[in-house]
């Protein structure tokens, strides 16, 4: 029984922590709240530079060849040092529908640029909830005409990958026939942008098997998801228990009350749960096992849970000083909220870990 | 990251499984226990018959001593026995405090001639320990015993009350823990004595539980006497002695669930109808069932990564605390909404309704027991909150007080 990662996986997580520690602060993360940078850039450079970003991507497309696991490590800190970069829209979703679906020629062209930094990636794989009317969205063939969803890092991408029907569509959005139009989000520190296109040159991904595709990339990134929102939840829980050691009222710590104590045990358990649903969600992603979709699932609705209670009673824990704009818990608030719904609800993994038991109980 | 066992440990658990298939009955139902049937006497000599071929088997106490009468073996092989007999029909509880609690504290703290007179005859099950800490005003604040202990020449002379002492009622032996000085602060003035529960004076009461159920007793002592030599540590040493038989738990990974739980859940959705549909069809339904296997799924996993740690040679860490709290409460939940899905007829017993009924009925009615015993979800939360993450304990007024004038406040 070893349900751990091992110690090559924890050294690679221990360099990315030093360097986001140094580097993904509170102010570099404010610098895209407020709107003063599209990403904080040197995070995203030092990321590329160390190979962390490009870890799963195989070494003959230039990547660094280590494997999920080790991806894994790197959005818990990703996740828990609150990262302003463009990760999952590059590397958890656009790279692996490339690397699951792509001809060798896509591979060989696009897989190496990402894991450079050279191009940043999105994607829009779908979902099942939906509020606007559908922008339509057309492909013939070989262009691209009408309006995205709207996309994480959409501003700054180079390359998008989009499902349009059962296709999944390969469209490179430098050249002519793309405009961009940048939408306000919840979450400033992870802009969104629709792209406009009118008969953009474009090229199918993958034939009939596109939806499959995109739901196997999807359970990947819910597994890779659910590592930042459990560092994410880890962050804001312990900036909250600090604090609750360091303010006075009534003439004791705050943390000395029941009430204050119970909280943060219960958020602690709701954080251990959604921590071992994300190993076992790791172990199954990393071994290709049967089990990912459901393992998938429950990562994804397990650490959705944990980082939003985390983040919602941080604040409240804090009391009035959590609710200001200086303080990073709204920082995590907005990321929780941004992580839980990017790739689908926590209402609608729960539909999809119900479907899988469901199905392996017949 | 793998599942598997180490080349060692598959070697070990094939030993095991071996042994088992060759001397063990197999469970035909998951809520089948050992000995339906029998009577208490037969039920009794049956336990005792399997503790003994166990033992002798070298079972009994695989993380023991050879000197002990222990195997020599590893934490881990422990965990791939228990692994392996829970699919077993053995009986469980009964030796569980001789073998976790009683014989540990004696092989700790007793004189050499008390341990070979009793560490034998425990491992092989022909004596049977209780373990007699809580009392009606001492239960998750254990160090508020008042059972009294005075000196009498060569003798201690014991009055007093103990409760929720599991199988006190076929026990041969307990550890028993008395208050001897009440001018000592609280957890100061208390001692530890093994106790003979045949010996003259020590009177065993059953607890109707509110499952129907009695695996609890009362214990009264009526001037009871015990030998000095049967006094486990120093005098006033008591609480020492006690920390040093719940570290013995220290190894164990926490609360379980069973692990068919949720197909349970499952199939008893399949069987009920909501509009003249199969409830498992109806989406609320179904985000219950995902609810219930977050949890029960999760237990499983953190239990996991307790075993990597044993497996790799370490004690789990006090985060295992959240087994008990998680399973527990999940215990409760998911089988209140089992019975919750068959609507006015879902109050209808097992008898009446099914014997598909009876898993979730009995765990319901067993759940509020689960939540209490080895530390209220209270409690395990503060464990959490202090041991975990380093936030202050309790504010106390009881600390340095002389018990006498706590007893007096």
């Amino acid at each position: 029984m070893n349900f751990d990662f091992s110690d090559d996986q924890r050294l690679l997580q221990d360099a990315v922590r030093t360097m986001l520690a140094e580097t993904s602060t509170s102010q570099a993360v404010r610098e895209v709240l407020e709107g003063r940078a599209s990403h904080a850039e040197a995070v995203w450079h030092n990321l590329i530079e160390m190979g962390a970003a490009a870890t799963a991507i195989p070494e003959q497309y230039g990547g660094a060849g280590l494997g999920y696991l080790a991806l894994c490590l790197v959005a818990e800190e990703a996740g828990r040092h609150l990262a302003a970069v463009p990760l999952a829209s590059s590397f958890y979703l656009a790279a692996e529908a490339i690397q699951r679906a792509g001809s060798e020629a896509q591979k060989q062209h696009w897989l190496p640029k990402i894991a450079s930094g050279e191009v940043v990636a999105t994607a829009a794989l779908g979902s099942r909830e939906r509020y606007r009317p559908a922008a339509p969205l057309a492909f013939d063939g070989q262009t691209l005409t009408g309006t995205s969803p709207a996309l994480v890092d959409g501003g700054i991408a180079g390359l998008a990958v989009l499902r349009i029907g059962d296709d999944l569509v390969l469209v490179e959005l430098s050249g002519t026939g793309v405009s961009r139009n940048p939408l306000p989000s919840l979450d400033p520190t992870r802009p969104l942008a629709e792209l406009r296109f009118d008969r953009t040159p474009a090229e199918r991904l993958a034939g009939a098997n596109g939806a499959a595709v995109a739901s196997r990339v999807l359970d990947g990134a819910a597994v890779l998801l659910a590592f930042e929102q459990v560092g994410g939840a880890t962050c804001i829980l312990e900036a909250t228990r600090d604090y609750s050691l360091e303010r006075k009222a009534f003439g004791r710590q705050i943390g000395s009350f029941q009430a204050m104590k119970h909280k943060m045990a219960e958020i602690y358990t709701a954080i251990e749960l959604a921590r071992v649903h994300a190993y076992y969600g790791a172990w199954a992603l990393s071994s290709d096992a049967p089990e990912l979709p459901r393992a998938a699932a429950a990562a994804r609705v397990a650490a959705t849970r944990a980082y939003t209670v985390a983040a919602e009673e941080g604040i409240e824990l804090h009391g009035g000083i959590g609710f200001t704009w200086e303080m990073d818990c709204h920082l995590h608030y907005r990321r929780a909220r941004h992580l839980g719904q990017i790739i689908g609800s926590e209402h609608a993994w729960r539909a999809r870990l119900a479907d899988e038991l469901i199905k392996e109980a017949a | 990251m793998d599942f598997r066992d180490t080349p060692e440990e598959a070697a070990f658990r094939a030993e095991v499984r071996a042994w088992l298939e060759a001397n063990g009955q197999k469970r035909t139902r998951p809520d089948e226990v050992f000995g339906e049937g029998l009577d208490d006497a037969a039920k009794l000599a049956a336990a005792k018959a399997w503790q003994a071929k166990k033992a002798a088997a070298g079972y009994a106490a695989i993380t023991w001593p050879k000197a002990a009468g222990g195997r020599g073996g590893t934490a881990m092989q422990q965990v791939i026995y228990q692994q392996e007999e829970a699919a077993y029909l053995v009986p469980g509880m009964i030796f569980e405090v001789s073998i976790g609690m009683g014989l540990p504290t004696v092989m700790t703290w007793a004189a050499p001639e008390l341990k070979a007179r009793f560490l034998r005859p425990g491992l092989a099950g022909e004596e049977i320990w209780c373990q007699l800490f809580s009392e009606p005003g001492a239960g998750s604040d254990t160090g508020g015993v008042r059972t009294r202990a005075v000196r009498d020449g060569d003798d201690w002379i014991i009055n007093g009350q103990k409760v929720w002492t599991s199988g006190a009622h076929f026990c041969d032996y307990g550890i028993l823990l008395t208050r001897s000085d009440w001018d000592k602060p609280k957890q100061e003035g208390l001692t530890m004595f093994i106790v003979d529960m045949k010996a003259p004076g020590v009177e065993v009461r059953p607890i109707h539980q509110m499952s129907g159920d009695a695996e609890f007793n009362e214990v009264f002592f009526t001037d009871v006497r015990i030998p000095d030599s049967y006094r486990l540590g120093p005098e006033c040493g008591g609480w020492k002695v006690m920390l040093s038989t719940l570290m013995q738990e220290r190894l164990s990974v926490g609360g379980n669930l069973p692990t068919d739980l949720h197909a349970h859940l499952v199939a008893l959705a399949q069987q009920c109808a909501w509009d003249e549909r199969p409830a498992i069809e109806d989406d609320r339904v179904r985000a219950r069932i995902a609810d219930a296997y977050l949890q029960q799924k999760g237990v499983e996993l953190v239990i996991a990564r307790g075993l990597t740690a044993i497996s790799k040679g370490k004690a789990p860490g006090p985060e295992m605390a959240i087994t008990k709290l998680i399973a527990a409460k999940a215990m409760q939940d998911i089988a209140a909404f089992a019975i919750e899905l068959a609507g006015p007829e879902g109050l209808l017993g097992f008898e009446a309704l099914g014997g598909d009924w009876r898993y979730m009925q009995r765990l319901w009615l067993g759940a509020p027991g689960a939540r209490i015993a080895g530390g209220t979800d209270e409690i395990l939360k503060n464990v959490i909150a202090e041991r975990v993450l380093g936030l202050p304990g309790e504010i106390r007024s009881d600390r340095k007080v002389p018990f006498r004038d706590l007893e007096s406040a």
